[in-house]
């Protein structure tokens, strides 16, 4: 059997290549995908204990976080484009309105 | 008698009904609507004030029931301390209400004509109907508390009033001095009513009255002497008494049918009424009653003084209702209620007959009020002058003048009375002999000689198109019934005092410090009331115990001769100085230049007080209270907190980029630390 330490490595590993991806990339889409890479790191660690703990908490906040994924794709396109059309671009640093 | 009609409390609120439809809804009413309304409302009020009036005499004949009380709930509760909304009617406050609702009606038709062409008509009654209000409440309340809403109320109708030409800045500021002078009293009249809760529990005129009784007069300084000084401090205010006298000549701003109902008639004499209410407090505190007496002399005496020098017409009235204020202060102040009372009864009438004349001269001219340009104008207003010389020989205490009787009255009772003195009559007789020099010399310069004023033909060259202009005429019918009605009581009003009827009449009111307030002293004062009033002969109580009748009697006689004497030299010297040799008033005032400026500018009292208070007030309010504790302090803490919070936020703000990685950053970082802590201290 596999220990739980190497799950969990390889979730810190997802995880912090997601943020590394976000705070370093300017693309949009790159972003969305970073952080989605994010949330599966993050999963794997709900699986890795579940199973481990032989309960099934931690795959009910698996299912949760998909769902939440998924809905989050839809409106963050939806975003996305429309941000596109606005914009003309998909740079986040020139998406700085919001600001003083 | 039936008590039927019962209802006194619509005496004050019928006039505050016609205030309130003529404020609310007069702006869209023609001019002779509001007239109406006002003048149904107040005579309303005089009816009934006469049915109850004559409801309470009766009622004292039938059953010796001489005063009246009665309650409409209770208005503030706290603890044992409470105070009724209650009117308490007795023939104090019956003769009170009388002058009031009577000589107020009179003015109230005068004035329908006098403002006629003035903006503001109803505005105006609004007012004049709102102070009649106040007025009686102040008359007719059961309570000091009740009586001082009354108090504040006509202040406040009177600088209303005063400033009805906010316009003219002269009288606007004459309102403002009038209510800042008179919050002074006030000030005083609040302290005594604290003290009246602190030592007796209650404000209600009956209980006080009851409790006080008890008491014996005081010989040195103690509680009652506190609240008589704290209250004549009030008096002095309303009734424009030395040292707080200033307002009264400067309030003659407003409209002329005012300064006859509330700056000569009615609420300058309030301070007059309450001591005359008071009298049981201020029986027993003799040194109170001195100070009061002291203090009516000197503002009789000095008013009259500058009464002398004034051109004005009404300023000569002003100092004059001054003076006569003074007279009735020096009558209650030697415990001759009475008499105060008495006189302030007659002056009402002749002072607003007075008023009500030079109003007419001044609308008959066009709105000059400076008697050396007028002049001859017995000719043109033949009803003005008769009625104001009737007022003037009331004033002067020429018999058988409502004023004769009145003045005598008090200068017989500050020469005889326990707590007179001859001091207080010399001044008296003095002031009268001035009072007569001036009242005349008033009517020599307005009505005989020549008219010196602005030619009509001078006029219309000009191209005049205000009405006003052209010859001097008589007032309209409206105004000059008034001046009839009131020269017929101003004849005839005093009448009532001779063979000192009215002094019987008020005796019930007027609480004896001595044997008969021990036990029941209604009943008592009203046994003697009805021996005194079945004995023709009988003499006046308060001479009890200074030698025979027969003497007095002499004595009083002699007096009454020489204020007589006194009162005709006054009018010979007017008539000498201003129509036998008028060239003479102007060296005589050269030859005395000093005394005579000094005297002119008011003895500098405005001067004073702005150097001495207001200018220092003025400069504390500005530099220190303005520019240090306002601008600096207040100010400055607000302003200092809103900069040092720009400052911070100016910093801070550098954060909010707009750039989603860098706050992706922060928050990344926020959790390594997070996780730093967690394992840090997990690991410890």
């Amino acid at each position: 059997m596999i220990p739980i330490s190497w799950y969990l490595l390889l979730s810190a590993f997802l995880f912090a290549c997601g943020v590394t991806g976000f705070l370093t990339k300017r693309n949009i889409i790159t972003l969305f995908m970073s952080i989605e890479l994010m949330l599966n790191g993050v999963n794997l660690s709900f699986i890795a204990f579940a199973t481990r703990l032989g309960t099934l908490d931690g795959h009910i906040f698996v299912f949760f976080v998909m769902v939440v994924a998924a809905a989050e794709a839809a409106v963050g396109l939806a975003i996305i484009i429309s941000v596109y059309r606005t914009r003309e671009t998909l740079n986040v640093d020139r998406v700085n309105l919001l600001k003083l | 008698m039936k008590l039927f009609f019962w209802q006194p409390w619509l005496i004050p609120v019928l006039p505050l009904a016609g205030a309130l439809i003529n404020g609310l809804l007069g702006k869209r009413f023609p001019k002779s609507l509001v007239a109406f309304i006002a003048l149904f409302f107040t005579g309303a009020s005089f009816l009934f004030a006469c049915v109850h009036a004559y409801t309470l005499v009766a009622a004292g004949r039938d059953y010796g029931v001489v005063i009246l009380e009665k309650s409409y709930g209770t208005w503030i509760r706290a603890g044992s301390f409470s105070v009724d909304f209650g009117v308490y009617l007795d023939h104090l406050s019956l003769v009170m209400m009388l002058v009031v609702t009577g000589v107020g009606f009179l003015i109230h038709v005068y004035s329908v004509a006098y403002m006629e062409h003035e903006g503001g008509y109803y505005r105006f009654f609004a007012y004049l109907n709102i102070f009649m209000f106040f007025m009686l409440t102040l008359v007719l309340a059961n309570n000091y508390l009740l009586m001082f809403v009354g108090w504040e109320g006509v202040g406040l109708a009177s600088y209303l009033l005063i400033g009805f030409f906010f316009l003219k800045d002269s009288a606007a500021n004459a309102g403002k001095k009038a209510f800042i002078t008179n919050r002074v009293g006030d000030f005083g009249f609040l302290i005594a009513l604290f003290l009246l809760i602190q030592h007796f529990g209650t404000l209600r005129y009956a209980t006080v009255f009851d409790i006080v009784s008890h008491f014996s007069a005081e010989t040195t300084a103690g509680v009652l002497t506190a609240i008589g000084l704290l209250m004549l401090v009030g008096a002095c205010g309303k009734s424009a008494q030395i040292p707080l006298f200033v307002w009264l000549p400067d309030a003659m701003e407003g409209p002329t049918p005012v300064s006859a109902l509330i700056h000569a008639a009615t609420m300058v004499t309030a301070g007059v009424y309450m001591v005359c209410r008071s009298n049981a407090i201020f029986s027993r505190a003799p040194m109170a009653l001195l100070a009061v007496a002291i203090i009516g002399t000197l503002t009789s005496f000095f008013a009259a003084t500058i009464g002398i020098t004034q051109t004005d017409i009404k300023r000569v009235l002003a100092y004059s209702t001054v003076s006569q204020l003074g007279y009735m202060f020096m009558a209650a102040g030697v415990a001759a209620y009475s008499a105060s009372v008495f006189h302030l009864m007659t002056h009402a009438f002749f002072k607003a007959l007075l008023f009500l004349g030079a109003g007419s001269v001044i609308h008959g001219i066009g709105g000059e009020q400076d008697m050396r340009k007028m002049g001859g104008l017995r000719k043109y207003m033949p009803w003005t002058f008769w009625t104001m010389l009737i007022a003037t020989l009331a004033i002067s205490g020429i018999p058988p003048f409502a004023g004769f009787f009145s003045k005598d009255e008090i200068l017989w009772q500050a020469f005889s009375s326990p707590h007179g003195s001859k001091i207080f009559w010399v001044f008296g007789v003095i002031t009268a002999f001035m009072t007569s020099f001036y009242m005349f010399r008033l009517i020599f310069l307005t009505f005989t000689g020549e008219y010196r004023g602005p030619q009509p033909d001078a006029h219309a060259a000009h191209g005049g198109h205000d009405d006003h202009h052209g010859a001097p005429h008589e007032s309209p019918w409206l105004m000059l019934a008034p001046l009839v009605l009131l020269g017929v009581l101003s004849v005839i009003g005093g009448w009532v005092g001779i063979g000192n009827r009215f002094e019987n009449f008020l005796a019930p009111v007027i609480q004896k410090v001595g044997a008969v307030q021990e036990a029941a002293p209604d009943a008592e004062q009203i046994a003697a009331q009805i021996a005194v009033q079945n004995g023709e002969a009988a003499p006046a109580p308060i001479n009890e115990g200074e030698g025979g009748p027969g003497e007095n009697k002499n004595l009083e006689t002699l007096l009454m001769g020489v204020s007589v004497l006194v009162a005709f030299s006054g009018l010979g010297l007017a008539w000498f100085l201003y129509v036998k040799r008028p060239e003479l008033p102007s060296k005589i005032a050269e030859s005395i230049l000093g005394i005579y400026t000094l005297v002119l500018n008011k003895y500098w009292i405005d001067e004073l007080y702005s150097a001495a208070i207001i200018g220092p007030l003025v400069w504390f309010s500005r530099v220190v209270l303005w520019q240090t504790i306002d601008q600096k302090v207040i100010d400055g803490s607000v302003n200092e907190s809103a900069v040092a919070a720009r400052d911070v936020s100016q910093i801070i703000r550098q954060q909010q980029s707009g750039l989603v990685r860098s706050y992706a950053g922060w928050i990344a970082a926020g959790a390594a630390a997070v996780v730093a802590y967690m394992v840090w201290m997990g690991t410890r």
